[in-house]
């Protein structure tokens, strides 16, 4: 394995591949049915003062 | 806890005790010697606390939050805090009048220097991590702190940690790896309190009773995590005996010095910027009383935060004998993490979306909303100097220093601050602060602080860098580097005067929370509401 | 059943894909120096330091000098006319630690050694305002007062060869002996011969002690004396 060899790999294979992880990334927030549960995650810390209900 | 179970850590802290002491007897260095009694002196200290309960032992409450760990998190905060901002005043004030030094060693800057540094960020900042880390995951997760009185022992094992440390600067006990000093025994010691810390954290999460996790709790998860790896790596070494203060560094050089500097951008990364976002989307929302902006974005941003961050530590050996693919690929990753970076400060900000007006009338959120545009501001400036052509002006000036302080009491220090203010009446039971003006004062002396600080620095750094390069007509450098020097004075004589209007401002704020504590509240005008002419 | 917000409920889960994600940076940049050839040139003339230079070294470290002196010299021309030659990763291979530094409160140490007397640099750390009048170092006159223990350095010598520097058994076995004969002044073949370029000589003023202030002169005044650049070749080593 040389620099070059590295190189190379990195600015083809590599940068593709990370591009990928990072639109799969998106997509997967943008799922369906995500946006109740965003909803409810983001009231999660207005509502902890609340007595226990369980 | 039974009698038995008493008695057995008795003996146990007993033992331990007597082998810290002979190994103070034994000891190769004075250093070692001072540093092995103290933790002695540690150990005896937590045996007269065990006899003095015996045979009654703790009693725990399960029912409810762990809470008392988090007020005495939050005494430490402000007590480091407040001597941390002290010792960058000395230490400012020392390099404009150099006969602060006082030609003894205990108080030359260089071992000063550290004691600020690894003050502010590892004491003031590392206790309201810890502290609001606690306080967060019990409430996002709806569940006590795992593993009974854990959370106790990383209090007080990071605070013998602080003590060792800071001692041993002093005494000129240092590895010379800047925010990784202490030398290998203090490492080690941290080592077992951050496990006990992550066993604490991860084990909350694992017993809560909210089947999400909080995006709070990632950025947190994360911090511990990654500081945990970047220490071990970053510190692995050979001491000289196992019973001398000194250790050389496993690797040398080149190699040294990148594995040096990718811990230390990422001190920068995931214990000063990931762990303070935790804080930030626990907190913001909740002091603006508004769901934080984008919980989606807040997903997106830690993904790509803390992949990206790692990569960055290049950037602080641009043009040095580092192979240049690796100072290229620190760049790229430097610029491509301003956009992670201003996801994070536009979520945090947007979440007053409808709610601005309350600034006028808290300056506790106030607070807290300075310091994610100082943030923004930080993270904008540190990518444009990650930037080669920029970086060969910037580097080794007071340019880097002010943009340190930008994020460091801009960032870390308000937001921190901010928490402070937000949580001491809930902890302690009080309806609300002694006094909202107080924290009006606070906030402007240390804002103003902040922008005498940066402004002096930049114009320093600038002129340095810009003196360092200057050539006259016959191809001659015009100036000698003493002349550099003499030229930085009134710049680092107005920084002193920010660090005192910082320092200030942590004073009032000190015994603004001193006196809500005692249950005093301030008869004043409410903020927001005119006195009448 | 697969659910998709596994990872959100998972803290484990959550910890191992976090810990991988921040792992990937370090691995791509950090291993590679370690057996790429090209990160560090071939220079000649680099050795291990004396016993008393390393000892001068200890001492640097202990006073926190890397927080305000560099020893990199970058690739400008006002830097290489300033102090010299731009540093190479060879000249650095024995320092563990490195001691590259972050900024430049005082000016660049890398190639200091041979610039200013044994008597300037004295004069200068007992009181630098008393030679550089617009100095704001401190001052360390306490390095002439404290002596340095000859019998205790072999040991540094040991740790440092089980890190990798080139130590030989002779030169451990010989580390008091050659840690006074240089500060003595009579270095002797046998130590010229263990130490190529070595300077021996009374550092401090004062002949018959070895003082902190004989070794920090001594390793102050080595700095980047050790590789030939008449040898060296930059074409041969790109990067």
């Amino acid at each position: 394995m040389t620099y070059d060899s590295l190189r190379h790999f990195a600015d083809s294979w590599g940068l593709l591949i990370l591009f990928v992880i990072f639109l799969l990334i998106v997509v997967f927030v943008f799922r369906p049915g995500s946006t109740k549960l965003y909803r409810r995650m983001s009231r999660l810390p207005l509502e902890d003062d609340k007595k226990e209900k369980d | 806890m039974t009698e038995s179970a008493q008695m057995t850590r008795i003996g146990l802290m007993g033992l331990i005790c007597l082998i810290l002491v002979t190994f103070a007897a034994l000891a190769h260095d004075s250093g070692f010697a001072i540093q092995m009694w103290i933790a002695a002196i540690a150990a005896a200290v937590y045996i007269v606390y065990l006899a003095r309960r015996f045979p009654q032992g703790s009693q725990t409450d399960d029912s409810t939050y762990l809470d008392s760990v988090v007020k005495a998190g939050m005494i430490a905060t402000v007590f480091w805090g407040l001597a941390g901002f002290l010792v960058g005043v000395v230490i400012a004030l020392q390099l404009a009048f150099p006969v602060l030094n006082f030609d003894l060693p205990w108080t030359n800057f260089g071992r000063l220097r550290p004691l600020h540094t690894s003050a502010v960020i590892f004491a003031f900042g590392g206790n309201a991590l810890i502290a609001t880390s606690f306080y967060v995951v019990q409430r996002t997760c709806r569940a006590r702190l795992a593993f009974g009185n854990l959370a106790w022992f990383v209090f007080w094992g990071y605070q013998l940690f602080i003590v060792l440390a800071a001692t041993g600067y002093l005494l000129g006990i240092t590895q010379a790896r800047e925010y990784a000093e202490p030398e290998w025994y203090v490492d080690l010691w941290i080592t077992v309190v951050w496990v006990a810390y992550l066993l604490v954290f991860l084990g909350t999460l694992w017993k809560r009773k909210e089947p999400h996790i909080y995006v709070a709790n990632w950025f947190y998860l994360s911090f511990i995590v990654t500081i945990a790896m970047l220490h071990v790596v970053n510190n692995l070494a050979v001491p000289v005996s196992f019973l001398s203060v000194k250790s050389y560094s496993l690797f040398s050089g080149v190699q040294d010095a990148l594995t040096q500097w990718w811990y230390g951008h990422n001190a920068v990364g995931f214990f000063l910027t990931a762990g303070f976002l935790g804080m930030m989307y626990y907190f913001v929302p909740k002091r603006a009383d508004r769901p934080v902006y984008s919980y989606r974005l807040s997903i997106v941003h830690f993904w790509s935060l803390i992949f990206l961050y790692i990569w960055a530590g290049p950037h602080h050996l641009h043009y040095t004998a580092l192979p240049d693919w690796a100072q290229t690929l620190g760049m790229i990753f430097s610029i491509m993490l301003w956009m992670p970076s201003w996801g994070g400060m536009i979520n945090g900000l947007m979440t007053l979306s409808g709610a601005w007006d309350k600034l006028r009338t808290d300056p506790v959120l106030r607070m807290m909303v300075i310091s994610v545009a100082f943030y923004g501001m930080s993270t904008f400036e540190g990518p444009m100097m990650s930037i080669k052509a920029v970086n060969s002006l910037s580097h080794y000036t007071d340019w880097t220093i002010g943009h340190v302080h930008s994020g460091a009491l801009g960032w870390v220090g308000m937001i921190s601050m901010g928490c402070v203010y937000h949580l001491v009446p809930r902890l302690w039971g009080r309806k609300e602060l002694y006094s909202l003006r107080l924290v009006n004062w606070h906030f402007w002396l240390a804002t103003l602080g902040i922008v005498v600080y940066a402004a002096s620095m930049w114009v320093a750094g600038i002129m340095q860098g810009l003196m360092w390069r200057e050539y006259d007509d016959q191809g001659f450098l015009v100036y000698s580097f003493a002349e550099t020097v003499a030229a930085m004075h009134p710049y680092y004589v107005i920084r002193a005067l920010g660090g005192v209007l910082y320092l200030t401002g942590g004073l009032i704020m000190a015994y603004n929370l001193i006196r809500t504590v005692r249950g005093d509240t301030r008869q004043e005008v409410p903020m927001g509401a005119f006195a009448a002419a | 059943m697969f659910r998709h917000d596994i990872i959100e409920r998972n803290a484990t889960l959550l910890l191992v894909l976090s810990f991988l994600v921040v792992t990937v940076g370090g691995i791509v940049e950090i291993v590679p120096l370690f057996y790429l050839k090209n990160t560090i040139e071939k220079v000649e003339g680099m050795r291990p330091y004396t016993p008393l230079e390393l000892a001068g070294r200890d001492i640097y470290v202990r006073e926190g000098c890397y927080v305000c002196h560099s020893q990199m010299i970058r690739p400008f021309r006002d830097e290489v006319e300033r102090y010299g030659h731009f540093s190479l990763a060879a000249e650095s291979m024995y320092d563990h630690p490195f001691q590259w530094g972050s900024k430049r409160t005082g000016p660049d140490l890398a190639r200091v050694g041979n610039r200013y007397s044994d008597d300037w640099h004295r004069e200068h750390l007992i009181n630098p305002r008393s030679v550089v009048p617009e100095s704001i170092m401190p001052g360390y006159p306490f390095l002439l007062r404290s002596e340095v223990d000859p019998k205790s350095i072999a040991s540094h010598l040991v740790a440092n060869a089980r890190v990798g520097v080139p130590y030989t058994q002779e030169m451990i076995d010989n580390a008091a002996a050659d840690m006074i004969a240089q500060a003595g002044g009579e270095g002797g073949d046998a130590f010229m011969a263990r130490y190529p370029k070595a300077v021996a000589r009374d550092f401090d003023g004062q002949p018959q002690r070895i003082t902190e202030m004989d070794a920090l002169i001594a390793y102050l005044q080595m700095l980047g004396t050790l590789v030939d650049f008449s040898a060296y070749k930059a074409e041969a080593n790109l990067r």
